[in-house]
């Protein structure tokens, strides 16, 4: 099982969802979170004074899949968050030890 | 005693009072959430304390015969002698409603000055400051521009307060900026507007206050009033407009909360002159006061100093160009009871603005200083460290301002 980590503009959100929807993945996790990559904050002006807001707001998808199906996740998310432009986020693949389905015990493949 | 006259009064005293709850909004937005309700209560309490002061003494010594043109006599202690007849400042309506008027501005003048020390300061401080500060600075300064003191006697122009109530409090609001400190993370961390909806209304809300303010300095509804409404409107406009523009020059992009302090800033600088001046030179007002006051605003930036809203360059030198604006454009074709400014032939009436402002300055900011020296060394001005870092809100007052959920 593979765990992937999407950090995305929070715009993309239903386009992802979709496609993801469509490619058959059976559920994700959304938060809301806040950071920087290259292209770093933007800028705010009150009054005379500037200030460098660094954290943007993004979004992060966490999705549990079966291995076999990793690659295939991937490049949906790739292609249905990308627009091009600095700031689209990052995409991080991690192997997942275990999975529990806390109503019926089941665990692995059948719990994901 | 005219009806006409009584009634326009009665609603601008009541505009007047609005800007107050007006200033509480505007203030309120722009300080960090944790702080919302102590500062919008500095603005609001003094609708309290200052009423109490007014009664009491306050009116006396700015209203009260003159004595050596320094302060009023306390012939009217407790209002004694101020009838529901015409006054000694009020032809047509009566003597109590003129100072019922008067008290709106005595209330909103020390509010403003709240704008530098936000964040920061403890309750029982400011409460004591208050209290002096209407005492010992407020209703002299008043008395000398407008109850018989030596600055109306030398001639200056002040048509609804540009020196007595923004000269005033700005020159105040810069010596507390200077005795209280920076607030602790000032310029480490940002420390932003947490609510600039809130501030757009109390902007507008000052805005249509100040339609009292300053149309209701005619004491009269008629042709004064209307002059001093007219200008006051298209001042401000023309104020928003040109610090918009401005600013897009300076730092590219035109910010709303620099087109609500623009038009505070036409306010501010057209309020001197509004009965004396015709609409172009308003205009002309307002778009020099909307770059000057935003340079000063950036000019802050430098010089260190944390006056945490704007109340130096706003006020202070929004007010100082009106009082001198109103010796350059003041004209006796507009109004023929008032005197000429420098464009319309007459230098020295430029001259006499720039005394009368720059006493009201040195006064002003001596005896705040002072005031809040004496304070500081009692009282203490300023809220402990771990307050601060909390919040005044709940620190000072144990309330909150948003609880969500």
């Amino acid at each position: 099982m593979k765990k992937i980590e999407a950090i995305i503009k929070p715009f993309k959100l239903e386009e992802v969802k979709d496609a993801l929807n469509q490619l058959g993945v059976q559920g994700m996790t959304v938060s809301e979170v806040k950071g920087f990559g290259r292209q770093k904050g933007h800028k705010e002006i009150y009054r005379g004074a500037e200030y460098v807001v660094e954290f943007v707001p993004k979004v992060k998808l966490e999705i549990a899949v079966p291995a076999d199906m990793a690659d295939k996740v991937v490049e949906t998310i790739m292609t249905s968050a990308r627009t091009g432009k600095i700031g689209d986020g990052k995409i991080f693949v991690t192997s997942l030890e275990s999975a529990v389905r806390i109503r019926t015990g089941e665990t692995g493949r059948e719990a994901l | 005693m005219n009806s006409g006259d009584t009634s326009f009064m009665l609603l601008a005293s009541a505009l007047v009072m609005f800007m107050t709850p007006g200033l509480a909004l505007f203030y309120g937005g722009l300080v960090r959430a944790k702080n919302v309700l102590a500062t919008m209560m500095q603005s609001f309490i003094c609708l309290g304390l200052v009423s109490l002061v007014w009664v009491v003494y306050g009116y006396t010594l700015a209203f009260g015969p003159d004595a050596g043109g320094i302060i009023g006599t306390l012939k009217y202690i407790g209002l004694r002698g101020v009838t529901l007849q015409p006054g000694p400042y009020s032809s047509t309506i009566p003597d109590l409603l003129f100072c019922s008027f008067q008290l709106m501005f005595a209330v909103i003048t020390p509010a403003l000055i709240t704008g530098a020390f936000a964040e920061r300061m403890k309750f029982s401080a400011f409460v004591w400051f208050t209290i002096l500060w209407s005492t010992l600075v407020y209703s002299p300064v008043c008395h000398w521009v407008w109850g018989g003191g030596w600055i109306g006697k030398l001639g200056a122009l002040d048509f609804a307060g540009g020196t007595v109530i923004h000269i005033n409090s700005g020159v105040a609001a810069l010596a507390a900026a200077l005795i209280i400190g920076r607030r602790k993370g000032w310029r480490k961390e940002p420390i932003l507007p947490h609510n600039l909806p809130t501030s757009i209304l109390g902007a507008g809300i000052l805005w249509f206050g100040w339609f009292g303010f300053n149309a209701g300095s005619a004491i009269a509804a008629g042709e004064l009033a209307t002059l001093a409404f007219f200008n006051t409107q298209v001042a401000s406009g023309a104020a928003a407009v040109s610090w918009i523009t401005a600013e897009r020059l300076a730092r590219g992009k035109a910010t709303t909360l620099g087109a609500v302090s623009g038009a505070v800033a036409g306010l501010v600088a057209i309020t001197p002159a509004a009965g004396f001046v015709g609409p172009i030179s308003a205009v002309v007002i307002g778009l020099v006061a909307g770059i000057v006051c935003y340079m000063f605003v950036l000019v802050k930036e430098r010089a260190g100093y944390d006056d945490a809203l704007d109340v130096v360059a706003i006020h202070g030198f929004g007010g100082f160009w009106g009082a001198l604006a109103t010796g350059l454009f003041a004209s006796t074709a507009v109004n023929p009871n008032a005197a000429n400014g420098l464009f319309f032939g007459n230098p020295g009436q430029f001259v006499t603005q720039f005394i009368a402002a720059a006493a009201v300055m040195v006064y002003s900011f001596v005896v705040s200083g002072v005031l809040l020296k004496i304070i500081d060394k009692t009282v203490g001005l300023r809220v402990r460290e771990e307050s601060e870092m909390t919040g005044l809100d709940l620190t000072e007052h144990s309330e909150t301002g948003y609880t969500f959920g």
